[in-house]
């Protein structure tokens, strides 16, 4: 097996920590903070050196400033869009209710609320994720993208250009989540062929059946030709 | 309902043993928050430990023959990792169809052994390698094999007070890695059947896992057998009687038992036939 160890696959950067000026509000504190990144950079020890013995565990001790939340609310700063914004809200309240009741951003949709519909896709660090199924807590220092954060002012998304072209949309709703997700999918790979847009849009359920001009609005989004195109034949098409 | 945000494993241990029976581990939580928040309330006395700031955990680490996932790595993270995907390669193809990629960049192959669904596909994929997983208390450290770690429907020999700490695979040689899932869907679709199967090329031994067949993911020492032993099969019919003395389907909403044991024995007698001369067509 060609397999060296493999800190690469796996970014060392705390997945959850702080903001570098410790504020408190995040809900983080700085000694967590700096302890988190202590623990990050002691990684590679902690993996080699298993404690296997019971008198071995005992040694390790108790912190006493782990961090406890609730059951009240409590204040957390989000990153969103590359802005932070302050909320006061219970650590395990579903992130798209924070965006769309706390902050009042609501281009991210709820429908299932069991992760199975992709309509609340936002971006953490990146990646696509339900938000319907993440705590706020867990989404405290991360970079937060919402579907209000494409586009710059009056100038759409490329991709928003495209949905609007290829008529990627009838009640518009699992839009927001389809523009996301496929978002995601461009930042990942720059021409994706069909098979591959397929795949990256799976979670995202389209009550409206518009996939097909779905798919086709992001293979124009990322340059690439478009066939079968039903949209656009200007002057071809009925009704 | 507090929440406990520890950024050690010793931490989260230690807390996990204070909580006593109102502590919960959480990952992903993409089991655990299902319906949330409207079920909030159930969990008024829980204490949750919420594993994402133990950083050291969302490793994946490959060496000597062994491939090791820390608690917190995701489906995605096994895509994204070629060693994993290439040592390994049904967990990616596992990784694949949990769910949709909104799940698979939150959800963990920890959380999803510790859930103790039947019909957990990262199981499925984890239990046709030798795998083992490490439990880790304040006691100490533990190892259990997959194969013995459910002990029937949702319940496994873990005890309240452990945390997953990693996920281990020993690697072999193998002749023949196969898995294959079946759903409504190809995403978002709960496995109706599911069998994963390895024989390793040094010593010529099976691994046949089925989910979706029995009270747990479960290895099939019949079918084991029959495969060990070169037993020619007539066709997908002649699995029946050995699919049978290995598993116990049901009807449910998802799917039926006949449905179930049909569509497992016409697998694998496609996923073999081909593949072992003996079987016959
Ligand atoms: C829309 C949707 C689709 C899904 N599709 C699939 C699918 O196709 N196939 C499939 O198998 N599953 C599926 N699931 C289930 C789920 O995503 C997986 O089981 C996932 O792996 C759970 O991981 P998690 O990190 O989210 O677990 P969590 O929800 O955080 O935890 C699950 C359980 O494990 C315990 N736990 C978690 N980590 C640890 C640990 N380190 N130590 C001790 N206990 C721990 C928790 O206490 C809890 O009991 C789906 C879920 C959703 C919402
Ligand atoms: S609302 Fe989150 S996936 Fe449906
Ligand atoms: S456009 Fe209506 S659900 Fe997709």
């Amino acid at each position: 097996m060609q397999c060296d160890q493999s800190p690469d696959s796996q970014p060392d950067q705390p997945a959850a920590a702080g903001p570098p000026d410790g504020s408190e509000s995040r809900g983080v504190s700085r000694r967590s903070f700096i302890k988190t990144m202590g623990v990050s950079a002691a990684a590679g020890a902690v993996e080699t050196a298993l404690v296997t013995s019971a008198a071995e565990a005992s040694a390790m001790q108790r912190r006493d400033d782990v961090e406890t939340l609730g059951p009240q609310a409590v204040a957390l700063t989000l990153s969103i869009n590359g802005t932070p914004h302050r909320v006061s809200v219970e650590p395990l309240t579903p992130l798209v209710e924070v965006l769309r009741w706390n902050l009042g951003m609501t281009g991210t949709k709820t429908a299932c609320g069991r992760g199975a519909c992709g309509a609340c896709t936002v971006h953490l660090d990146g990646q696509p994720i339900a938000s319907c199924m993440t705590p706020v807590i867990d989404a405290v220092g991360c970079e937060i993208s919402t579907i209000e954060g494409l586009g710059n002012g009056d100038q759409l998304d490329p991709l928003q250009v495209a949905f609007i072209k290829h008529d990627a949309m009838q009640c518009g709703f699992c839009t927001p989540g389809l523009i996301m997700s496929s978002k995601a999918l461009l930042a990942d790979t720059g021409k994706p062929n069909m098979e591959t847009i397929r795949k990256a849009l799976c979670g995202n359920l389209c009550r409206c059946g518009t996939y097909p001009n779905v798919f086709n609005a992001v293979l124009e989004a990322s340059g690439q030709p478009v066939p079968n195109d039903l949209n656009t034949d200007n002057g071809k098409r009925g009704g | 309902m507090r929440v406990c945000m520890p950024t050690t494993l010793s931490d989260a241990c230690s807390m996990l043993a204070d909580a006593g029976t109102a502590g919960r581990v959480m990952a992903g939580g993409t089991d655990l928050l299902v319906d949330w928040p409207q079920r909030a309330h159930e969990h008024d006395d829980t204490i949750w430990i919420d594993l994402s700031r133990v950083t050291p955990l969302r490793r994946i680490t490959c060496a000597d023959h062994v491939l090791r996932l820390g608690a917190l790595t995701t489906y995605w993270d096994v895509v994204q990792s070629e060693q994993a995907a290439e040592a390994f390669p049904l967990l990616k193809q596992a990784a694949r169809v949990v769910g949709s990629l909104q799940i698979q960049t939150r959800g963990t192959w920890a959380g999803n052994i510790m859930n103790g669904s039947p019909a957990a596909d990262g199981v499925l994929a984890l239990m046709a390698y030798d795998t083992t997983i490490e439990l880790r208390s304040t006691a100490g450290v533990r190892r259990v094999s997959l194969d013995t770690f459910y002990t029937g429907y949702r319940s496994t020999v873990a005890r309240a007070d452990e945390i997953l700490e990693s996920i281990v695979l020993r690697r072999h040689r193998y002749r023949i890695q196969y898995f294959e899932k079946i759903g409504t869907r190809q995403a978002q679709a709960i496995t109706k059947v599911g069998l994963a199967l390895t024989q390793d090329s040094a010593d010529h031994s099976w691994r046949v896992v089925m989910n979706s067949m029995a009270p747990t993911v479960t290895r099939c020492p019949a079918l084991e057998g029959v495969l060990s032993a070169q037993q020619p099969m007539a066709g997908p019919d002649a699995w029946l009687p050995i699919i049978d003395a290995d598993v116990s389907p049901i009807d449910d909403l998802r799917s039926t038992s006949r449905y179930r044991r049909v569509v497992a024995a016409r697998l694998l007698h496609s996923a073999l036939a081909d593949r072992c001369d003996w079987i016959g067509q």
